[in-house]
């Protein structure tokens, strides 16, 4: 674990006159907010196991402007995309991995029509490909029999229509994987999106992600997958609240994969 | 003669106050701004056929799509009954297509008549589930009022015409075998037809011939002006649905739930901001600059469209975790919401030939900044809608015109824009430690 991360920059590559196979979107939460940022180093640490050419953008990457779109906020939207698709641009980016459905999203389908576009997927997608493709395999055992539950993404399920990549990920942990009532179309929202993550909830009798882990808490799961460090925050909030962080992990698809391999 | 008479009128009328209506409703509809929804011809035939003719979205909650799809399939095929009747009217005649069409009329008749009972029963089991179940989404308090009650008339105004259907052919079966019917007889001594040969004699076989004719004209003239008469109220009542949801799914958003609209308006500006050779192109002196909407003009044809789609049976509501949790927000509302006052804007042109201020706007007067903000743009109101409603993109509007015309977001969300934009992510970490990560 104490192995030194191998995370060139598109600045780097550039300097040794090569070009990455794909370009690592990490996104806000992935660079700053400490439970992404282990979600970030998994990503790494799966794709630094798998030899793909990947850089990141570092210090030159921005907010993809999701939060600001979202809460209304078209022309601080539209700054952003700009900006950042200069930046890719003049590196000539083609293949985007994103760590987070809503930079997913907004790369993928809001971006194009201002000058951007790439090939983008999600990171369970790409992880898909690797075990597809036999890049990784997955030896370690360690979630063997567990019973795990994922946690659809918004952005990523209805928003986009992927549901199959982080189940076909995750088949290959030989664990038990128990669906909720309301998964993939019919999912339910953890609460953040729409920019909830970053105000006050509205009056209600309830929050969004204690009704959500709630449901998922109900099928007495080891873990609670995730796809988005959003839905990361407000499932592990939610098992906090009822206080059964000691026997259920809300873990992200890469850390599954990563831990099951001992990265 | 009368009776031809009296049918022209009625027919003529009723259709003509109908289209004078629904015109009403285009030219409210068409108050929208533009948008480009005719693109991709083959694939919105695709979806409008699985969709709206299929409707392969109320099968994800199987009792109630069975018990709409009788309803739906007995509302289609009625039509061709129906066809009989305006030529029998305008003619004077009496099953005109009986003779010519021999087994296979017998067979379209038997198959409406089954359709029909499959029909009342599903109408019942809805009346059922709104007044004696309560099925939580159809008691949602935003139904109170004339919503429920529109609700119930549609309903039993469906029962009704069943049992016109009903008396029209039991009466006439019985007439038949006696020899006495109004219709050409072909030697036989019943139409065949699978419910009422058994069920008219049941309810009228001892009756007398002036009664049976009675029964049977009241059924028939009772057809007609209900059907006529449901075709008038569906301009005033959520019942539009019928109607208008082909053209609904038909113009469909076809992109992913995920993509929101660009504003252009916005990208001339933020272009002309990056670049200062970059001349946006003239604005269309129609349509008055304005970010995101407070008013229903200021939402497209496709969102005003959308609302009077709606037949607020509220799957959208119900699948939507801000409602879930007791929040203000009803996507449903929205849409309704959003019909409410388009009607009035359309009552106000009326009267005064083009719109005069009347102090009020849909976001304000109608729907609540409460409301947008409890929105978490999960895109479930979107899934849920058997017909492709989109009320998520009129929150998104109302939200972009609060935030960018009236600078009337929660402080916190202020607090978000200004972190973006001075250090390019939503809290205050400085854009140079992005990479910090890798190190710790």
């Amino acid at each position: 674990m104490s192995e030194a991360l191998n995370v060139p920059t598109m600045a780097d590559y550039v300097a040794k006159g090569e070009v990455p196979e794909i370009l690592f979107w990490v996104g806000c939460l992935g660079s700053f907010d400490d439970r992404a940022k282990k979600v970030t180093k998994a990503i790494v640490k799966i794709l630094n196991y798998a030899n793909v050419k990947f850089a990141v953008l570092g210090t030159e990457e921005s907010c993809n402007g999701d939060p600001a779109k979202r809460a209304g906020n078209e022309f601080l939207f539209q700054m952003q995309a700009m900006g950042n698709i200069a930046v890719m641009n003049g590196y000539n980016v083609k293949k985007i991995v994103t760590g987070c459905p809503h930079c997913f999203n907004t790369l993928k389908n809001e971006y194009p029509s201002l000058g951007g576009n790439y090939e983008v997927v999600h990171h369970t997608q790409l992880l898909q490909d690797l075990l597809n493709s036999g890049r990784i395999k997955i030896e370690g055992g360690s979630f063997k029999g567990k019973k795990i539950t994922f946690h659809d993404p918004c952005y990523l399920g209805r928003a986009n229509g992927v549901y199959e990549a982080p189940r076909e990920v995750m088949v290959n942990l030989d664990a038990e994987l128990a669906e909720m009532k309301r998964s993939k179309a019919n999912g339910l929202c953890c609460g953040a999106g729409g920019a909830q993550m970053f105000k006050e909830a509205e009056k209600g009798n309830k929050e969004v992600n204690i009704e959500r882990t709630e449901e998922a808490l109900a099928l007495n799961p080891d873990v609670i997958a995730v796809g988005c460090p959003f839905c990361n925050t407000m499932m592990t909030d939610g098992v906090k609240h009822f206080n059964k962080e000691q026997s259920v992990k809300v873990l992200d698809v890469a850390e599954l994969i990563a831990q099951a391999n001992d990265l | 003669m009368v009776g031809i008479l009296i049918f022209i009128l009625l027919f003529v009328g009723g259709s003509a106050f109908f289209l004078f209506n629904a015109g009403k409703v285009r030219r409210n509809i068409l108050l929208g701004r533009d948008i480009d929804r005719k693109d991709r011809p083959a694939e919105r035939f695709k979806v409008m056929t699985l969709v709206a003719l299929g409707q392969k979205k109320m099968f994800a909650k199987p009792v109630p799509a069975v018990l709409h799809l009788f309803l739906y399939a007995a509302f289609v095929i009625t039509q061709i009954e129906l066809i009989e009747i305006v030529v029998d009217g305008a003619l004077g005649d009496h099953r005109i297509f009986r003779p010519s069409l021999g087994g296979f009329y017998t067979f379209m008749i038997s198959f409406i008549e089954i359709l029909s009972v499959l029909a009342f029963i599903g109408t019942v089991a809805f009346l059922a589930r709104r007044n004696l179940l309560k099925v939580p989404r159809l008691v949602k308090s935003e139904l109170n009022g004339w919503p429920k009650l529109d609700a119930n008339l549609i309903l039993l105004a469906e029962i009704t015409l069943i049992c016109f259907i009903f008396m029209m052919n039991g009466a006439d079966e019985v007439l038949y075998s006696k020899g006495i019917s109004h219709a050409q007889s072909l030697g036989d001594n019943s139409f065949g037809f699978s419910i009422s040969s058994h069920l008219g004699p049941l309810l009228f076989g001892g009756m007398s011939e002036h009664a049976l004719h009675t029964i049977e004209r009241i059924g028939w003239w009772g057809h007609l002006t209900m059907v006529l008469g449901f075709l008038n109220y569906l301009p005033y009542s959520k019942h539009f649905h019928v109607l208008l949801a082909f053209p609904n799914v038909f113009y469909s958003n076809l992109n992913p739930f995920g993509q929101f609209t660009n504003l252009e308006s916005v990208t001339n500006e933020v272009k002309a901001m990056m670049d200062p050779s970059f001349i946006p192109p003239p604005a269309n002196p129609d349509q008055p600059m304005r970010f995101g909407a407070k008013e229903v003009t200021d939402l497209s044809w496709k969102q005003l469209l959308d609302a009077y789609s709606c037949t607020e049976c509220g799957r959208c509501t119900a699948a939507c975790p801000a409602n879930i949790t007791g929040k203000l927000l009803s996507p449903r509302k929205i849409m309704m919401s959003t019909r409410d006052r388009l009607e009035e804007v359309g009552k106000n042109i009326d009267t005064n030939g083009t719109f005069k201020d009347d102090g009020k706007s849909l976001l304000g007067s109608y729907i609540t900044p409460e409301e947008l903000w409890a929105c978490t743009s999960c895109n479930a109101c979107v899934e849920a809608c058997p017909i492709n409603i989109d009320p998520l993109s009129i929150i998104t509007d109302m939200r972009r015109f609060i935030v960018m015309e009236e600078s009337a977001a929660p402080a916190e969300l202020n607090g978000m824009f200004a972190n973006i934009e001075n250090n390019g992510a939503p809290w205050q970490f400085p854009q140079a430690d992005r990479l910090n990560w890798k190190n710790e």
